[in-house]
């Protein structure tokens, strides 16, 4: 039993910390100005396609809204897993985030332990100016370069597979030429730019590392293996868990752009595919179901992945 | 740094530069093949009889392009997107992310929880399209600019190098009787030069290549980024009359080669114009915000 007098007390208190609450918001009136546009952005571009995803549930209409639509559950999942084209769509994606996290993200990091051992700065620095370019470019760029180089035409990729007397390749309307040449591009515009983060990681180590390792007989690749590569160890474990969270994003601006009839068998992944059954079919609840599927997983690997790195002792992401 | 120099150190850094020469000349060869080959003769096109520089230089690729408005008007459009898009991300962005950046705001966990969230999980392509149609932005510019108008991550390092700045400097300037506005365009903004620039150009590039949003929302071809365009003429090879413009019946049209390498160089070489100005700040540790709070 709490004398009246207590209660009396907590309730000035609360009432006290309300006021001051009240009091710095009111203080800073302007920087919650400030934040609205930004968060007005948010809200209707981020947040309201969010709360969208629920015409994968529906038999959604465009004239009937997403209020009017009539709901139909999992309807459209049940659809989607007993489609074999599907399944089709889920190995391609698959496939090619392997082919990225195989072939593409230890390039980087290699890359950055090269740039590191070089000690002429201006070398360095011609190298690291000369690699960051493609990033810059779009992948409409990216991939027009690819197709006038490597065209059957003209292009002077096969041009030189002529000229040594093999048989040209038609690389741009072949299945098994698809992921090999997805790949090179993906190396090509992102290899360059990857290295920064590891670069700005290595610049962190302690100079007298080395000195003591050298002391003691070690040579350049040992000195990588024991001083560099462990400095960047945590850095490789974030991008990591971001990679695998971006499983399923594999970029719908560059498969698209490489997408044809001839190759769709191995092309057409989850992005393509919601992109020309959703918009140019106009079906638009089954690939929202598509395109929930596809964000839920990457959802779920990021959290999980970043549990595994903590386990494991290294700090998150988040 | 004392330099070992045993044989083996040597060795190394001998493949070690040959490497990288390899790795950096691989990288930049396509980009000077292209703009190269969009200068040459016919004679040479035809007789392959250079690889990578020719000796003969016309511009016919060149008149031949701007013979109609297609990839004029493409350009114009792309340079007014970029312009208009770049000054509007960056108002968004930098009031965000400089309230985002003071410590003594409520709520300002909840606001870059929802900001980081965003990296993690979007609606997704169907649904930002409906909430872009609701919007009545479908064939208009606009839509190239405002579904994408704030990019997290430009928010999120912009608001790491706010933080950073010694925070003696605001009080001094709240002392003064400086409000907020005051506050962030007399004392922050001059001293955050560097991360400015740098998302500025990362927006500016962003907006040129604008590719997507594009294709999701613009049906009228007229409309249509140099991007888009590109796309038609080199990947999809339906020729110079992308919307249909007529071209004069006495010009003849150079190699279709030259012709596709003429507009990849028309549309690459304002990036490359920026880029000397970009890699003065990248480098320079302005990108390096984590996602930590």
């Amino acid at each position: 039993m709490k004398s009246q007098t207590a209660i009396d007390q907590q309730t000035v208190i609360k009432r006290k910390m309300r006021s001051e609450l009240w009091k710095r918001i009111d203080r800073n009136k302007l920087l919650y100005l400030m934040i609205l546009p930004g968060l007005i952005y948010f809200l209707i571009f981020k947040y309201a396609p969010m709360w969208g995803l629920v015409i994968a549930f529906q038999d959604y209409q465009p004239y009937l809204g997403v209020m009017g639509s009539e709901w139909v559950g999992l309807e459209h999942f049940r659809t989607l897993f007993s489609d074999p084209w599907f399944w089709t769509i889920f190995k391609n994606t698959l496939l090619l985030f392997l082919f990225n996290l195989l072939f593409f993200f230890p390039i980087p990091i290699i890359l950055a332990l090269m740039l590191n051992e070089v000690r002429l700065q201006f070398f360095k620095r011609t190298v690291q100016t000369m690699v960051y370019i493609p990033h810059f470019m779009s992948w409409v760029i990216i991939v027009s370069i690819s197709f006038v180089m490597l065209t059957k035409d003209g292009g002077i990729i096969n041009d030189l597979i002529a000229m040594l007397g093999f048989e040209k390749i038609n690389f741009l309307l072949s299945s098994e030429w698809f992921r090999p040449m997805y790949i090179l591009q993906v190396i090509w515009r992102e290899a360059g730019w990857g290295t920064i983060i590891y670069l700005a990681a290595i610049a962190a180590v302690d100079p007298q590392l080395y000195e003591a390792a050298r002391m003691d007989g070690a040579g350049r690749f040992r000195q990588i293996w024991h001083i560099t590569l462990p400095a960047i160890r945590s850095v490789i474990v974030i991008l990591l868990i971001l990679k695998i969270g971006d499983i399923l994003e594999l970029g719908f601006e560059h498969v698209y752009l490489l997408l044809n009839p001839m190759n769709r068998d191995v092309a057409e992944i989850f992005d393509t595919f919601v992109y020309t059954t959703g918009l140019q079919q106009g079906n638009y609840s089954y690939s929202a179901a598509v395109g929930f599927f596809k964000s839920i997983i990457g959802l779920i690997l990021v959290v999980l992945a970043n549990r595994l790195a903590k386990k494991f002792g290294e700090e998150g992401v988040y | 740094m004392v330099q070992d120099k045993t044989w083996g150190s040597r060795l190394f850094d001998i493949f070690n530069y040959i490497l990288l020469t390899v790795v950096a000349l691989v990288t930049i060869l396509p980009f000077i093949h292209v703009i190269a080959g969009s200068f040459a003769t016919v004679k040479e096109v035809t007789q392959k009889s250079f690889l990578l520089i020719p000796t003969e230089f016309t511009l016919d690729a060149y008149r031949y392009i701007f013979s109609t408005d297609t990839i004029l008007r493409s350009l114009f459009v792309s340079i007014g997107i970029t312009i208009i898009g770049t000054l509007f991300s960056m108002f968004l962005t930098t009031m965000m992310a400089y309230g985002l950046s003071r410590r003594d705001l409520d709520g300002r966990r909840v606001i870059m929880f929802m900001v980081v969230f965003t990296m993690l999980f979007n609606g997704g392509m169907i649904p930002t399209f409906l909430v872009v149609k609701a919007m009545g932005l479908i064939d208009s510019y606009m839509a190239l600019i405002l579904p994408t108008a704030i990019n997290a991550f430009n928010l999120i390092i912009m608001r790491n190098f706010f933080q950073n700045l010694p925070a003696g400097l605001e009080e001094a300037a709240k002392i003064d009787g400086c409000n907020d506005i005051g506050i962030l365009f007399r004392i922050v903004l001059p001293l955050s030069k560097p991360v400015l620039a740098t998302i500025s150009l990362f927006y500016a590039v962003t907006y040129w290549n604008t590719y997507m949003n594009a294709i999701l929302y613009l049906n009228d071809p007229t409309k249509w980024p140099i991007q888009v365009v590109l796309r038609q003429i080199v990947i999809l090879a339906s020729g110079m009359s992308v919307d249909g413009a007529a071209f004069d019946p006495d010009f003849v049209a150079p190699p279709e080669q030259t012709v596709k390498m003429a507009v990849i160089v028309v549309a690459t070489v304002p990036v490359l114009l920026v880029y000397p100005f970009l890699q003065k700040y990248f480098a320079k540790g302005a990108l390096l915000g984590s996602i930590k709070d």
